[in-house]
């Protein structure tokens, strides 16, 4: 079965519309959210909405930190950040607040693991900046391939049965052979505001058969996105960086 | 030895196993036979039992990513590969013949052998660069020839995949290969670099011309080191008969510091192609090696020559590419050549370890007798040589970037299209067909050239002149 996997959507409609378009022209036949639906972008009711539905035919989610901050006030945030949570709060009904706040930390799959952040304490939110990062996640947890989101920059990282690891900046639309034998870690750039230099949307495509993993990148309209952002009065960097992919 | 797991007889996800036809220390090598394919099959089984060495799982693993990756004459067809959660094991082609390793006994070869041994894996290492792979254990033992001539590499339990986790190159501490082939780059941890490949084919070249390895069987690492301040006795030292040109295609392959080697196989492979037009720098001299001066130098600078940052292999290949530009020196107007040298000007600006190969097609006549020389009594072929260097020098090239080729066809579309399929040339810059009635009829060599070549092909016409009338007779290609 061909999953496709999307993590750190923040309430941009266009770059998700854009991903699941791609997604289902590809083949993927289930999908798996990764957490963060919304925050920094101008569409959560969308996004949320469209997530919920999902979920309904059976997609599988997980929360994220700006999902967690909608129903609570203590998440420590930047300055950005935590104006357009507080407009995202604004916005959502009392039914979408519920969605997002009844979503699991983690979804255990059989060989697989989804997590937002990293397997090893998901409710403190660390970010898998390095292979040392990837190692502690990794022997926190059996599953052959664990996906996660947070830092909206790509990565694969392994580690062999002696805990030698290997990190891998993936190259889009090459697919790479998860062997078994090994740990995986499958760390995804971001849907709605990718930061690893190219601004087109970021997702996943997992074949669940050949345990092979293919790195997607979908171009969207940046233009709408961005003038969504400025339209409703957001802070104008969250729009500016869209197209500089930062 | 530990028992196979693998026993004659059984049956693996419907391959029957045949007989064990090699047991190395990495893997074993079994004959298969599948009903669904009639081609013949060999199994390789890693070893993987307690008390092997953990290296053999890893690299089987790269194996295991890489081969079915794949693709061409120069590497074995790939038709399956079984994973470590039931039974670890690849199903490749099996090539007849032996490895270059059996040819040891007659070294050294005669020099044209060894040239046209050594281009055939140039032109297959050129193949395997292209797919990102870089073999990193060049050697005689990982070489076979097809009977139809070409070289086939295999084993790539060592090799690098640019799109793949390099899963070999966190495990090691040290450099895992075999030392007498190992490029130096390789002890200081670099597996990115394909040039790499470029020094192990250089050892082959130096071992399979002299008899000697150049830098010694030594396997340790302190032997290995060695490499990156001592360069090896130059052949001429060892052999007085030693062609300058080859000297110089060994020497360069096995610099220090891979800036200065080929940049990319096809580029050697064209040197082997045209032993003639190698530029002979004091490398082709030299009798000796560098003096102690200079090696105590390198010794204890070893941080001069400081691994480059990670490069993509397809981005290093693609900014050295071979340019022909085909050019017609008597009977071509001069505003078309000139055109011509403008964008080939503009093309080598951005291209500084690009190669230009200036070519001329002699057209010989179907019926008459051709005559070598001309009206005046002059050598046609060497006039057009002349002709084309002069085209060039305002080009400014190093010379060992330019090489100049007159061809003789009946047909010049098929002869540069040969020329560039034989050279691996990447792009080819011809001139529009010009207006001429006979020519029209003739046909037009560059529109053939154009939809016929597997390379890219820039046509070029003169800059439009305002004067021309439609109408006019004029007739642009």
């Amino acid at each position: 079965m061909l999953l496709a996997v999307f993590s750190d959507i923040h309430g941009n409609r266009q770059a998700f519309e854009a991903c699941l378009k791609l997604a289902r022209a590809k083949g993927a036949e289930r999908f798996v959210l990764l957490g963060d639906f919304v925050g920094y972008g101008a569409d959560p009711e969308w996004v949320v909405d469209t997530a919920m539905e999902l979920v309904a035919r059976g997609a599988i989610a997980v929360r994220g930190n700006h999902d967690e901050a909608v129903n609570t006030t203590t998440e420590s945030m930047n300055n950005e950040a935590q104006i357009a949570i507080e407009w995202t709060r604004g916005r959502l009904d009392v039914a979408q607040r519920r969605f997002l706040a009844e979503l699991p930390m983690a979804v255990d799959e059989k060989e697989r693991l989804y997590v937002h952040s990293e397997a090893s304490s998901p409710q403190r939110w660390h970010y898998v900046r390095s292979t040392a990062d990837a190692a502690k996640s990794l022997i926190s947890t059996p599953a052959h391939v664990t996906f996660c989101g947070h830092i909206h920059r790509p990565a694969l990282y392994s580690m062999s049965v002696t805990a030698k690891m290997t990190g891998l900046v993936p190259k889009t639309g090459v697919s790479v052979p998860l062997l078994r034998g090994r740990q995986w870690l499958a760390v995804l750039g971001s849907v709605g505001q990718p930061r690893d230099g190219d601004p087109s949307a970021a997702f996943v495509l997992f074949d669940t058969v050949s345990c092979e993993i293919t790195y997607c990148r979908a171009p969207y309209d940046i233009e709408t996105a961005a003038s969504r952002i400025r339209e409703n009065g957001l802070p104008p960097w969250l729009a500016d960086r869209l197209s500089q992919g930062r | 030895m530990p028992k196979p797991l693998v026993k004659s007889g059984a049956e693996i996800d419907g391959y029957t196993i045949g007989e064990c036809v090699h047991a190395g220390g990495m893997a074993t090598l079994w004959t298969v036979t599948h009903p669904g394919i009639d081609v013949p099959l060999l199994m390789k089984i890693p070893r993987v039992s307690e008390g092997e060495d953990p290296a053999a799982i890893v690299s089987f693993e790269m194996e295991m990513m890489i081969l079915p990756r794949l693709a061409g004459p120069h590497v074995p067809s790939c038709f399956g590969t079984g994973d470590f959660a039931h039974q670890a094991y690849a199903v490749i082609e099996r090539i007849p013949g032996t490895t270059l390793y059996k040819r040891l006994p007659d070294l050294p070869l005669p020099y044209e052998e060894a040239r046209l041994l050594v281009a055939k894996i140039a032109a297959a290492l050129t193949d395997l660069h292209r797919q990102n792979v870089i073999h990193h254990d060049i050697k005689p033992s990982s070489i076979m020839f097809r009977e139809s001539g070409e070289a086939v590499l295999i084993d790539y339990g060592l090799s690098h995949h640019n799109h793949l986790p390099d899963l070999l190159q966190e495990e090691f501490r040290l450099p895992y290969g075999t030392a007498p082939y190992m490029a130096p780059e390789r002890l200081q941890g670099v597996r990115d670099d394909p040039r790499s490949d470029l020094f192990s084919l250089g050892v082959l070249l130096y071992f399979f011309t002299t008899g000697e390895r150049p830098f010694g069987e030594g396997e340790t690492l302190r032997a290995m080191r060695r490499r990156l301040w001592r360069d090896p006795y130059p052949p001429r030292s060892l052999h007085t008969d030693y062609p300058p040109w080859l000297q110089e295609v060994v020497l360069r392959c096995l610099e220090i510091d891979p800036a200065w080697r080929y940049p990319t196989a096809s580029q050697l492979a064209f040197d082997l192609a045209h032993p003639d037009q190698v530029k002979l720098t004091t490398r082709s001299e030299r009798l000796k090696r560098d003096p102690l001066s200079v090696v105590w130098r390198r010794r204890f600078n070893l941080g001069a020559i400081q691994p480059r940052a990670k490069a993509d292999v397809a981005a290093q290949i693609a900014s050295s590419p071979i340019l022909a530009v085909a050019l017609d020196t008597v009977e071509g107007a001069p505003e078309l050549n000139e055109a011509l040298r403008v964008t080939t000007e503009r093309i080598l600006a951005t291209l500084p370890s690009a190669r230009l190969a200036c070519v001329n097609v002699l057209k010989l006549n179907r019926i008459a007798i051709d005559k070598t020389l001309d009206e005046q009594g002059s050598n046609k072929h060497i006039d057009r040589l002349v002709a084309l260097r002069h085209w060039a020098t305002p080009l400014k090239l190093d010379e060992s970037r330019l090489t100049v080729h007159v061809l003789e066809a009946i047909d010049p579309a098929a002869a540069l299209l040969e020329f560039a399929e034989m050279n691996s040339v990447d792009h080819l810059i011809v001139g529009a067909r010009q207006g001429s009635f006979r020519r029209t009829l003739l046909g037009s060599v560059s529109a053939k050239v154009a939809s016929e070549a597997a390379c890219t092909v820039t046509v070029v016409r003169p800059p439009r002149m305002a004067a021309a009338k439609p109408g006019a007779g004029v007739v642009w290609g």
